[in-house]
């Protein structure tokens, strides 16, 4: 590839949005005094609660994600299977009102279980507020992205394998411990990383369904310094403290990870030969159906209350239809702009590992990039703010400025997504491609673009899925004419609407899904990752 | 040569003497450019008003409010909005004497000591005495555009006996549940805090730790905590006395009700005020004398739900509310004196 141009290209641009944004935060204000922040008993409490719900959750997500990946790797083709992947991606992507109105309609105190419950004459059990309400939340938001994020480690595995597994008479644990947990020892922690800082940065749903202060996260303080107290000061600290706490995590998990060094193999499907006992395929059912379920409920009591909510007077509204043409072009234009972002940042680093012998540089590169998702928004927000109010009408950028900063946001999940693909590209077609002469353009073209296509497909859907679906960074600059679905739905809501909201609820998740569809196949092709 | 420039000229030479070269040089430029795209001459003043977000949307007051005030001004009338009244404050500072808005609209009494202190803000120059509140009005920065009450807000299908005082809301049944919202992070979560202390003094601390039994979950922002109460997840939530009109005038659904209590309920005045960066100022001491004619306060009740601070006519559905027995606030100094330490005092009940 293109050596190490795109990567630094990426990395200046970042830096100089996030390091613009924390610069110009410090230049108005005064002197920052860490030691200040370890005095503080409540604050003390808040870092060592967030930093264990936030492990609690990384592995419960991840572990309830692996028998599942795993029974989806096994059974690659029953009906129903690319809906579901398909649908494994919208729990992200929800608002969290959304999300937490959804949980609390099935697992609430008046939720569909407690009623089934009344049914049967059974005690109402309490569980969504308090530490269980928000590892649900998590496990909800997590696992299926864990899923996706795994499934393409049984992909790498060459058909060889499968083979000579087959031909030694391997059983199916025996295939898990020798063949699969290496491979997933090299993805693992990658995948493990992104959900802890997801689960560390957690803040509404932590707030709301924790039941009480005791239940907040740093990113609670931080919004609190910068907003009710206007501590610029303190929120740029804790802010520190908040990428540092997430950057040590990051590097011990990488500590733990394994590298495997793949041999060369053809992308044709190969039949594992733990498929036929009976046990195996009633576990993976069980797997399968388990999270389908257990993702499928919310989702399908959002739907209900749309659907409840006389979708018939809301959907023939132009301000609706208006709103839903802005998040597609929001969601858009920062799908593109973390792609370029994101393989800008991964062809540098893969130049960095496979052919300048500089591993660590490489891992830095990579660990700076997924930091970006534990920059507090708000705080980037502001920072941007003052930044860009030097020298522009901040209003007059708009929309423009929620691309961007969803596209930063969503820059971690490109790297998660493309970058193993990429890996493998170079481990199977480097030295094919140095005897062949192919290169440049036609290297891209041919080799390349082909390989990386399914995960740069799924990436993109989920960046442009995610920016969908926001509303940090619109609620932070301002509004004229900018309503998009989800600020439209958080007007409805504060306008007592909530059975109008319900219904832009449905729209919203439904034009993520499109947009995951869409995306996916256009740009995928093969339709999963 | 549009008025804009000159009135912009006028103000800038007046208040900010040192840059008046530079900004002559940037306020020449801009006429050059205006006149080259010959649009400057021909476009009518622009007021900036910075407000939040849900005065604004189609279903808040602000749409109705643009239309009749710019029928009168023969201007234009811009409307910016944040996420809510903390954030325009916030938004304020971060701009300073630089910020486009000539009126900042939606603060509360909660943040007026501190808005003051920022010095952005010019005297309106209007008698208190355009406006009927509770209380006798008299700050010179900020005029009063709407009031209201905090309240408990009941599903009377679900609650028989509704707490009757906030000593009985405190000590009642810890199985009957209560929505709150987080000071830190909401304007309703801030007025309860206030009204706790209010009542209680320095028993605050001990009151929220009896309450909190009977707290379900603190909420980030209202909409989460009545978006869970009208999805029957707890019997009461913290809102507005004005909270029941809304579903007996627009859904003719009569169950939700306000708990009236005996101790008194918290108020909040939303105000607006003028900066004193305005290139305006004319127009915006307008618009603050329309803010308190029926022209505009016409809008409030059905809009903002919130009450008038003139005499107009009130809709149907808040004749049945609950009407407080005694109006209850703190002084803008105490409430921002105190915030800080009383939030602390909160957490540190809550957190136990």
């Amino acid at each position: 590839m293109a050596g190490l141009w795109p990567g630094a290209a990426a990395l200046a641009a970042l830096l100089l949005l996030i390091g613009g944004a924390f610069v110009a935060l410090l230049s108005s204000t005064g002197e920052l005094d860490p030691a200040g922040l370890l005095a503080d008993r409540y604050l003390r409490h808040v870092v060592l609660f967030t930093l264990g719900q936030a492990g609690a959750s990384t592995l419960l997500s991840v572990a309830a994600a692996l028998p599942v990946a795993r029974a989806l790797a096994r059974r690659s083709a029953f009906p129903g299977r690319t809906m579901l992947l398909r649908l494994f991606g919208l729990p992200l992507v929800m608002p969290t009102l959304v999300a937490i109105l959804g949980l609390a309609t099935v697992f609430g105190e008046t939720g569909w279980l407690n009623r089934l419950g009344q049914a049967a004459a059974m005690q109402p059990l309490h569980f969504l507020y308090g530490l269980s309400g928000i590892l649900i939340a998590h496990v909800f938001f997590n696992l299926p992205l864990a899923v996706r994020l795994l499934l393409p480690a049984w992909q790498s595995v060459p058909t060889e394998t499968w083979r000579l597994a087959a031909q030694l008479g391997m059983r199916s644990r025996h295939l898990f411990r020798v063949i699969e947990w290496p491979l997933l020892r090299q993805v693992l922690p990658g995948i493990a990383g992104v959900i802890f800082m997801l689960c560390f940065t957690s803040f509404a749903v932590v707030l709301t369904l924790g039941g009480g202060p005791r239940a907040a996260t740093l990113e609670v303080a931080i919004y609190q310094a910068l907003r009710l107290d206007f501590d610029i000061a303190r929120a740029v600290e804790l802010s520190l403290m908040q990428v540092a706490l997430c950057g040590l995590v990051l590097v011990l998990l990488r500590a733990w990870r394994r590298e495997v060094p793949l041999s060369a193999s053809f992308d044709r499907p190969a039949a594992r030969p733990d498929l036929g006992p009976w046990l195996g395929r009633a576990g993976d059912g069980a797997a399968i159906l388990g999270a389908a379920v257990f993702i499928g409920l919310p989702l399908a009591a959002v739907v209900s209350a749309a659907v409840a909510g006389s979708p018939g007077t809301v959907l023939i509204e132009e301000r609706l239809w208006r709103a839903a043409l802005r998040s597609i072009a929001v969601a858009g234009g920062a799908a593109a702009v973390a792609m370029a972002l994101g393989i800008g940042i991964l062809s540098a680093q893969r130049e960095l590992r496979a052919r300048r012998g500089r591993p660590r540089a490489a891992a830095m590169l990579e660990v700076s990039g997924s930091l970006i998702m534990v920059v507090p928004p708000l705080v980037l927000g502001v920072g941007l703010f003052v930044l860009l109010s030097r020298v522009a009408d901040v209003l007059a950028l708009g929309l423009g400025l929620v691309v961007a900063v969803n596209a930063v946001m969503g820059l971690p999940y490109v790297l998660r997504i493309v970058g193993p693909s990429m890996e493998r590209t170079v481990g199977r077609y480097e030295r094919l491609c140095l005897g062949l002469g192919i290169r440049g353009w036609n290297r891209l073209r041919l080799v390349e673009w082909p390989a990386s296509r399914p995960a740069v497909g799924l990436a993109a859907a989920l960046v442009a899925a995610l920016a969908a679906g926001d509303l940090g960074a619109i609620a932070l600059f301002g509004t004229e004419d900018n309503e998009t679905l989800a600020l439209l739905l958080y007007r409805l809501i504060a306008a007592y609407r909530m059975e109008a909201a319900a219904v832009v609820a449905g729209v919203l998740l439904a034009l993520s899904l499109g947009l995951f569809v869409v995306i996916e196949r256009g740009v995928g092709r093969r339709g999963q990752a | 040569m549009g008025p804009i420039f000159q009135s912009g000229t006028e103000s800038a030479a007046a208040q900010h003497g040192g840059g008046y070269a530079l900004r002559y040089i940037t306020l020449a430029a801009l006429a050059f450019l205006g006149a080259m795209t010959g649009a400057a001459s021909a476009e009518p003043p622009v007021l900036t008003v910075y407000t939040y977000d849900s005065f604004v949307s189609e279903w808040g007051p602000g749409p109705a409010i643009k239309a009749d005030f710019e029928k009168e001004c023969a201007c234009r009338l811009d409307f910016v909005a944040v996420e809510d009244g903390v954030a325009l404050l916030n938004r304020l500072r971060l701009e300073g004497s630089t910020s486009k808005a000539d009126i900042i609209l939606g603060l509360d009494t909660s943040l007026t000591a501190e808005a003051a202190a920022t010095g952005l803000f010019a005297p309106h120059g209007l008698p208190g005495s355009s406006v009927k509140l509770p209380m006798t009005w008299a700050d010179p920065l900020f005029m009063p555009f709407d009031f209201g009450y905090f309240a408990v807000v009941y599903d009377s299908t679900k609650v028989s006996h509704p707490p009757r005082s906030l000593k009985e809301l405190v000590e009642g049944d810890p199985a009957e549940k209560i929505l709150i919202e987080d000071p830190r992070t909401s304007t309703p979560g801030l007025g309860l805090l206030l009204w706790v202390r209010q009542v209680y003094g320095d028993g605050a601390a001990d009151a929220w730790r009896k309450l909190k039994g009977r707290v379900l979950t603190v909420t980030k922002g209202w909409s989460e905590a009545y978006g869970l109460f009208t999805k029957g997840e707890a019997p009461m939530v913290l809102s507005y006395t004005t909270s029941p009109a809304y579903h007996i005038a627009v859904e003719n659904e009569t169950r939700y009700a306000a708990a009236g209590f005996s101790e008194g309920h918290y108020m909040q005045i939303e105000v607006a005020g003028m900066t004193a960066s305005s290139r305006q100022p004319e127009l915006a001491r307008r618009f603050l004398a329309f803010m308190v004619s029926p022209a505009f306060q016409q809008h409030i009740p059905t809009t903002n739900w919130m009450y008038p601070v003139i005499g107009v006519a009130l809709p149907e559905a808040f004749g049945q509310l609950v009407q407080p027995s005694k109006p209850l606030l703190f002084a803008p100094e105490t409430a921002a004196a105190n915030r800080k330490s009383w939030v602390e005092e909160w957490l540190d009940a809550m957190s136990r």
